[in-house]
């Protein structure tokens, strides 16, 4: 007989639980949290935030879940991790009189003497954390962090044996756990000591890397053993009051529904040219240098939004407020009423006042709490200043999703780097993931300096292909006619071509069609 | 001369190190502490509020509670030069002991 072996105890092992760590994008990008009833061993360098996050795990366990926890400190002392604490907004010091979370003091005891002989084990520490979980009903419980431990006994082999028991208490009981360990380098060996031996079921890393004179914070996912995660890297930022927040980059998906809905540029003869204006969940891109009217289009954007009753949101990185109000105003777009009348929110802040990260946060939050029908960002590329490549990259990318997601239009400016022609940074990260793209080009003809616009991509729709002549005045954004014999202004070396020459050109295309 | 002298041990459960730590403590202090002093055993496993109070991460763990300051050993107490050192009564203080004719 070979079918003797009784099926039943296989079922359902297919998917292990999770635990919702309640971390903003953490369980994103664990696709769900960290699996529930086992260890996770949390490793980092110093600085790199594993005490917060550990913190921040027993935290929304007792604040959204109703789940209490248990902190066993190696390190710091109790009153010090309340008080540190405090700037997030987590009332340690009331939920442990309220029994809700429970201290499991294991730092080294100055006072004291402690001479080691022969064997030991950890049996009290077993206890005590066992009677700490039995008083409070923990069903979370942070352990941090195995270097201090080994830092306080002298037989490394003890200690590594009686974690490991620790560890098989732990998953005896059924409680969710989280351990951190020392890192000595951002790459390489996971942990000093060896300890991913016994708890290598689910390893996350935490790394603060510093780029080009520039600190960045991630999260990698390195392993959960019987269940996926979001893999790689993944920027994070700590936010005073609130704590960790992490940016699900390549975890979002792209499944933005698509609309045929269009809503006004807040230009007329714009409007026209892009087949009836931006189609509402698209993210239009407007390239030029600086002066060719990216503000300008921002301003008139954001102004046909609300003179329709939508509510618009402006992010300023270039122009301090008074500026950008002043500079409406000289186009004939009151902003100041708009905002009286609560239909127009306007953020400036300098780039470098912040990382990326944090600015990536305070966006997104400004936008989930204002609740814009349309959203611009002057400029993007003022942002790129504030980041590495590979920060700016994400930035990019997550804003985008982001607005998407929300499903309201949204106009970025970038500015390119030479006054004449050429393409900027932000254009080859965004250009893919944008639906439209405005180049505002200067054009150099007999002395004179012209304004030129071209709608350069309009996804799934027929646009004006002809570069327009623009001029600005009291009233804004004036589109005249196309430079129909001028060639190279893209490239930026205009020409004038003979009207022969145009016709024949553009018979030869009439023959391939 | 009386020394008077709190110790506190703490073992868990009934396990052979706990055992063997019971009975070093027991002989080591009929000889080198006989008067004056008092033991107290306590099972973590029974009392983990003690343990929690004293912050007792390993078993056994003797604590030295009188006289002050506080000493802690770590161990099943067999190296009883090591013990009595860290308890501070050093040898010559037990060769005064004896040859005081109180104990041998």
């Amino acid at each position: 007989m070979v079918d003797t072996l009784p099926e039943a105890p296989l079922q359902g092992l297919k998917s292990l639980p999770k635990l919702s760590t309640g971390i903003s994008g953490l369980d994103h990008v664990t696709e769900g949290g960290v699996p529930q009833g086992r260890t996770t061993l949390l490793c980092g360098t110093a600085g790199s935030a594993k005490t917060v996050l550990g913190c921040q795990f027993l935290a929304s366990g007792i604040r959204d879940f109703d789940q209490n926890g248990v902190f066993v400190t190696f390190e710091e002392a109790p009153r010090d991790i309340c008080r540190n604490m405090e700037s997030f907004g987590w009332p340690i010091a009331d939920w442990v009189d309220e029994n809700r979370w429970a201290f499991v003091d294991g730092t080294a005891q100055p006072e004291h003497d402690i001479v080691e002989t022969e064997d030991y084990d950890f049996g009290a520490l077993i206890a005590r954390l066992e009677h700490a979980i039995e008083r409070v009903g923990a069903s979370r419980i942070v352990m941090d962090s195995i270097g201090s431990v080994f830092s306080q006994f002298d037989d490394k082999n003890i200690v590594r044996r009686e974690l490991h028991r620790i560890a098989i208490a732990l998953r005896r009981i059924g409680v969710t756990s989280i351990l951190t360990a020392e890192r000595e380098a951002e790459h390489g060996t996971n942990s000093r000591y060896g300890v991913e031996e016994f708890v290598a079921d689910n390893v996350v890393i935490l790394r603060y890397h510093l780029e080009q004179e520039k600190r960045r914070r991630t999260i990698e996912i390195l392993k959960f053993r019987g269940t996926t995660h979001g893999k790689g890297e993944f920027p994070f930022t700590i936010v005073p009051g609130s704590g960790i927040s992490v940016l699900p980059l390549s975890a979002i998906s792209l499944e933005q529904k698509s609309n045929e809905v269009r809503v006004t540029s807040g230009n007329v003869e714009l409007d026209r040219m892009c087949g009836g204006g931006f189609f509402r969940d698209s993210i239009v891109l407007v390239s030029g240098a600086t002066g060719t009217g990216k503000t300008l289009l921002t301003t008139e954007f954001i102004a046909g939004g609300a003179s329709s009753g939508e509510r618009c949101l402006l992010f300023g990185f270039e122009e301090s407020r008074d500026q950008l109000f002043r500079n409406a105003k000289s186009w004939g777009r009151d902003f100041a009423s708009l905002e009286e009348q609560g239909l127009i929110r306007v953020v400036c802040r300098y780039p470098e006042v912040c990382g990326l990260e944090d600015h990536t946060i305070a966006m997104q939050r400004e936008i989930e709490d204002f609740k814009p029908a349309r959203v611009a960002i002057d400029s993007l590329s003022a942002l790129e200043r504030a980041s590495t490549a590979k920060g700016y990259r994400e930035f990019v990318l997550s804003m985008t999703a982001f607005i998407k997601e929300k499903e309201i239009p949204g106009v970025f400016t970038a500015t390119t780097p030479t006054l004449m022609g050429g393409a900027s940074v932000t254009e080859a990260h965004i250009s893919t993931i944008t639906d439209s793209i405005i180049l505002l080009r200067y054009v150099e003809l007999y002395g004179q300096m012209h304004r030129a616009l071209t709608v350069l991509k309009m996804r799934g729709s027929n646009h004006d292909r002809e570069i327009h002549r623009f001029v600005i005045d009291g009233k804004g954004m004036r589109i005249a006619e196309s430079f129909r014999n001028v060639i190279g202004i893209l490239s930026g070396s205009p020409a004038y071509m003979p009207e022969s020459e145009l016709e024949r050109m553009r018979s030869m295309f009439e023959e391939r069609e | 001369m009386v020394t008077q002298c709190h110790l506190r041990l703490f073992v868990t459960g009934q396990t052979a190190r706990s055992i063997k730590a019971v009975e070093n403590l027991q002989r080591l202090c009929e000889r080198y502490l006989p008067h004056g002093h008092e033991i107290e055993i306590v099972d973590v496993l029974q009392r983990p509020d003690l343990a929690e109070a004293e912050k007792v991460m390993a078993t056994p763990t003797l604590i030295r509670k009188v006289p002050l300051p506080k000493r802690r050993i770590i161990g099943d107490l067999s190296d009883w030069s090591r013990v009595l050192s860290a308890l501070g009564l050093e040898r010559d203080e037990m060769s005064t002991q004896a040859a005081d004719g109180t104990e041998v």
